[in-house]
């Protein structure tokens, strides 16, 4: 797991990330923009902070977990019903926009943006936590307007794909060193309990493993 | 369409959809010595493919991208909560999860496996008896399905055996033998296999019901406990617990699934021919509209064929059923206006809540171990094992640990406590505490039919092939939630008896809508049911069409209305019922088998 230097560094920007004692190449973004980088990778950081209970986001690589999402079907909205018309109706009813996933981060990074630019004079990323948290709470309770989507709905997408990047197996680009499971105290791939489940009280002793064999 | 469609070979028996019910009517149908097609739309799986070790231990993309669930962005629903509303596509995956692709959900089902309580089949009967008509709310057609569980009898024993389930009985030809549910019918046979152990969380659940004055009994589960082998000879490894079982395919050949238990033997068989990747799009009917003479479909290539038949089988999901006979014209539409008409008729769900209780932080409740069948349940106040007269609501709901295994993703959205925030540090406090030491139970209760709960044609919204989405509008009602709050409260009993530190019980609000973005479960029910009287129902006693005689429609459509009970153990009785009567009598005098 990465030191505490390390995870803050990230929600900075990308450059000024420290080496690690083996360094890896920087994880260069495909899909988000250098602007938009530094807006997820701070929200992230503040979605999941580091603290005493475990690694923060960032630590987890959920930027990188989220920029490899956007490559595969899922951001594109293959697995969506898309076809028109889209008609807006109650909030039980489901969502109803015309946008696929990749189209919710653009116009919703632009949206928190353009609100931490009005409010604050500065982007979201070169604000104190505490302001990012505002507009963070502003954009889940849906206080902020976006153009065309509504704030929330931008927020649940960016959260959801948050705790998927943090807790989702390795291979997927994030939950970086196990840390998201072994702070859970979730085994992960282990899926064998036949010898565990009747031992009622007993604390389970073997750490977490991913799906290509890595141990925590 | 079907007129420069190409035609192809006729067969004996052509069967829509390839998951359990078609499977069993496929595995029936050529013992009868009849030739099968089985037409599934989604791909062809097997558990040596999507069940492969490690790699289908991916939770990210079996239970967030719906590896192997229905493709929505070529085929979906409409709903509304209501008949002045615009229903509206569901566009995403979440309250319901329909399966697609050979086995159908039941690839990656979870595994509880239950005979339907005698009274629940003929409840109208059993509520005027026990109550008087008056007793049933205004609005509510309630009904019997006009078969009975001692003519089910031997098809679920049949059933039991196939799927290899694991169970503890309670009677047996009439006499006790063992500890299992007191409220459940006799038995001609034991279970197959032993029951499963309890996991940690639904061992003290057990002793907390039984203090608490109830009657724990161990879920009866497809999810084998020992190794098995079943008539058909198709072989089962033992269930070692893993936690990836619902939305997975069993890594382990544990858990019973059309592609474990049936399909490896049907697949060798000459009569029978699988086609994947082939869509039927309709049921066709002869000029007078009283006679299938096959189906037309489009095959892998995007071609429309038509592929002729003697007898066609509907086995393509509950709702799906519903729509493809709304497509093809089998059976009058139901007109809620006038209540009159059949398909569409009785939509009914799940009436499911999760409550929450903590325990002190030296217990762990490990929720990452657990078998999707698995756990503790007690009956009492499920079906018409309690006295609903001074209660004054219809239906009932078993009560159970059910703990399928919860995985690090689902404990990341379930967060902590209420009022926990959703993210920030106090979440990731909450969140660890809730995962480490709590445990859910459910109240998973039934859901009665109503007048304007139903299934239609959609007027705007069309699937890839440009036929119009079928339409839900359902709502909950006011007997079912007095329903599911008064059982929820008896959580309360059992969270006590337990010395829960926290509890947060779950129950229906009244005045909130269905909510289609929160997962509930994909036991949908009805619209197109069986009965006794065509008045009421679209299906007879042998879910056979009440209309076009040469077509049967298996599936949780034809249940009258909801039961507390999880629907396949019924859906795969019901199907050994229907094939057990084409068999005997149908295929010599292909007719009307009620009238
Ligand atoms: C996650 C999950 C957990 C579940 N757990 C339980 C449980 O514990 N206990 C229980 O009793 N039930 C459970 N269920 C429900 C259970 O899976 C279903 O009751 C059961 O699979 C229904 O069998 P079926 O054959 O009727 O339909 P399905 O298994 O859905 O099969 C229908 C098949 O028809 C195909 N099809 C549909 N339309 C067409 C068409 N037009 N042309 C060609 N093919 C078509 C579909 O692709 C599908 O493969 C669960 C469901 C899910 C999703
Ligand atoms: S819990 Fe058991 S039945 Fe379910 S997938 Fe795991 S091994 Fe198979």
């Amino acid at each position: 797991m990465r030191g505490l230097a390390g995870i803050a560094a990230c929600g900075t920007s990308l450059a000024s990330r420290p080496a690690r004692s083996h360094p890896p190449a920087p994880y260069v973004p495909r899909f988000f923009t250098p602007i938009e980088w530094a807006f997820l990778t701070a929200a992230c950081d503040r979605l999941i902070p580091a603290d005493e209970n475990g690694p923060g986001a960032c630590a987890l690589d959920v930027p990188r977990f989220i920029d490899m999402q956007m490559d595969t079907p899922y951001a594109f909205g293959a697995q969506w019903y898309m076809q028109a018309p889209f008609v807006q109706g109650p909030d039980n009813l489901g969502y109803q926009l015309p946008h696929a996933p990749r189209d919710l981060y653009r116009r919703g990074i632009a949206g928190m943006n353009a609100h931490a630019a009005t409010r604050h004079g500065r982007p979201f990323a070169d604000l104190a936590p505490a302001l990012q948290d505002d507009l963070l709470r502003g954009a889940e309770n849906n206080r902020l307007v976006f153009g065309d989507i509504p704030s929330s709905v931008f927020f649940d997408q960016l959260l959801a794909n948050v705790m998927e990047g943090a807790f989702s197996d390795p291979v997927h680009g994030g939950n970086t060193g196990l840390g998201g499971w072994t702070m859970l105290g979730f085994p992960g791939a282990r899926a064998d309990f036949m010898d565990w489940v009747d031992r009622y009280g007993a604390h389970y002793p073997l750490g977490s493993v991913s799906i290509s064999g890595e141990t925590a | 369409m079907s007129d420069d469609a190409r035609r192809l070979k006729p067969v004996d028996v052509v069967i829509v959809g390839g998951g359990w019910a078609g499977s069993i009517m496929a595995k029936e149908m050529t013992e009868a010595g009849r030739s099968v097609v089985m037409l599934e739309r989604g791909p062809d799986r097997s558990t040596a493919s999507e069940g492969a070790y490690p790699a289908s231990i991916d939770e990210l993309e079996a239970n967030f991208r719906y590896k192997l669930f229905q493709d929505l962005s070529k085929n979906t629903v409409t709903i509304r909560n209501n008949s002045q509303q615009t229903a509206l596509p569901y566009r995403r995956m979440a309250a319901f999860l329909p399966g697609e692709g050979v086995g159908g959900a039941g690839l990656h089902w979870s595994g509880v496996h239950f005979r339907i309580p005698p009274d629940d089949l003929r409840m109208r009967s059993r509520v005027i008896e026990k109550y008087g008509a008056r007793f049933i709310p205004e609005g509510m057609n309630l009904q019997d399905y006009g078969v009975t569980y001692e003519e089910l009898e031997p098809f679920f024993d049949r059933a039991e055996k196939v799927f290899g389930t694991s169970g503890e009985p309670y009677m047996i030809n009439g006499k006790v033998v063992g500890k299992g549910n007191v409220f459940s019918p006799s038995r001609s046979d034991h279970f197959p296999l032993p029951a499963l152990k309890d996991v940690y969380t639904a061992h003290l659940f057990r002793k907390a019901a039984e203090e608490a004055g109830f009657h724990p009994y161990s879920l009866p589960a497809a999810n084998a406990s020992r190794q098995y082998v079943n008539p058909y000879g198709a072989q089962m490894g033992p269930c070692n617990f893993c936690g990836y079982c619902s939305g997975y395919a069993c890594y382990m050949y544990s858990k019973a699934s059309p592609n474990v238990n049936i399909l490896p033997v049907l697949r060798q068989h000459p009569l029978f021919d699988l086609r994947a990747g082939c869509h039927v799009l309709k049921v066709e009917l002869d000029a007078d509209g009283r006679r299938a003479t096959g189906v037309t479909y489009t095959d892998p290539d995007g071609k429309v064929v038509t592929q002729p038949a003697e007898l066609v089988i509907l086995t393509a999901f509950q709702f799906h059923n519903v729509r493809l006979m709304l497509l093809s014209g089998i059976g009058r539409p139901y007109d809620p206006v006038r209540n009159e008409g059949v398909v569409g008729r009785n939509f009914v769900y799940q009436n499911v809540t999760t409550s929450n209780v903590w325990l002190d932080r030296g217990i762990e409740t490990n929720q990452y171990i657990g078998a999707g069948g698995g756990g503790v349940a007690f009956d009492d106040f499920n079906s018409e094992n309690f006295d609903h007269g001074p209660l004054g609501f219809v239906g009932g709901s078993p009560v159970w640990v059910n703990q399928a295994g919860v995985r690090a993703i689902a404990a990341a959205h379930s967060g902590g406590p209420p009022g926990t925030p959703r993210w920030g540090s106090a979440w990731k406090a909450g969140m660890i505490d809730t995962y480490r030491h709590s445990l859910r139970i459910d109240a998973h209760g039934s859901n009665m039919a109503y007048r304007d709960v139903y299934l239609d044609l959609d007027p705007t919204w069309k699937d890839a092939y440009g036929q119009p989405l079928l339409r839900m509008t359902f709502d909950w009602k006011d007997n079912d939630i007095r329903m599911n709050r008064y059982v929820v409260d008896k959580i309360g009993d059992v969270a006590k008896a337990m010395g829960a530190r926290r509890v947060n019980l779950t129950k229906r609000e009244f005045g909130r809508p269905f909510d289609t973005r929160q997962y509930q479960t994909t036991h949908l029910g009805g619209g197109a049911v069986m009965g006794s009287d065509p008045g009421t129902s679209a299906l007879n006693r042998y879910l056979q069409s009440w209309d076009v005689h040469n077509v049967f429609v298996i599936g949780a459509n034809a249940f009258p209305q909801g039961t507390g009970y999880n629907p396949t153990g019924m859906v795969a009785a019901l199907a050994y019922w229907a094939a057990h009567h084409i068999r005997t009598t149908y295929l010599a005098h292909p007719g009307p088998l009620a009238g």
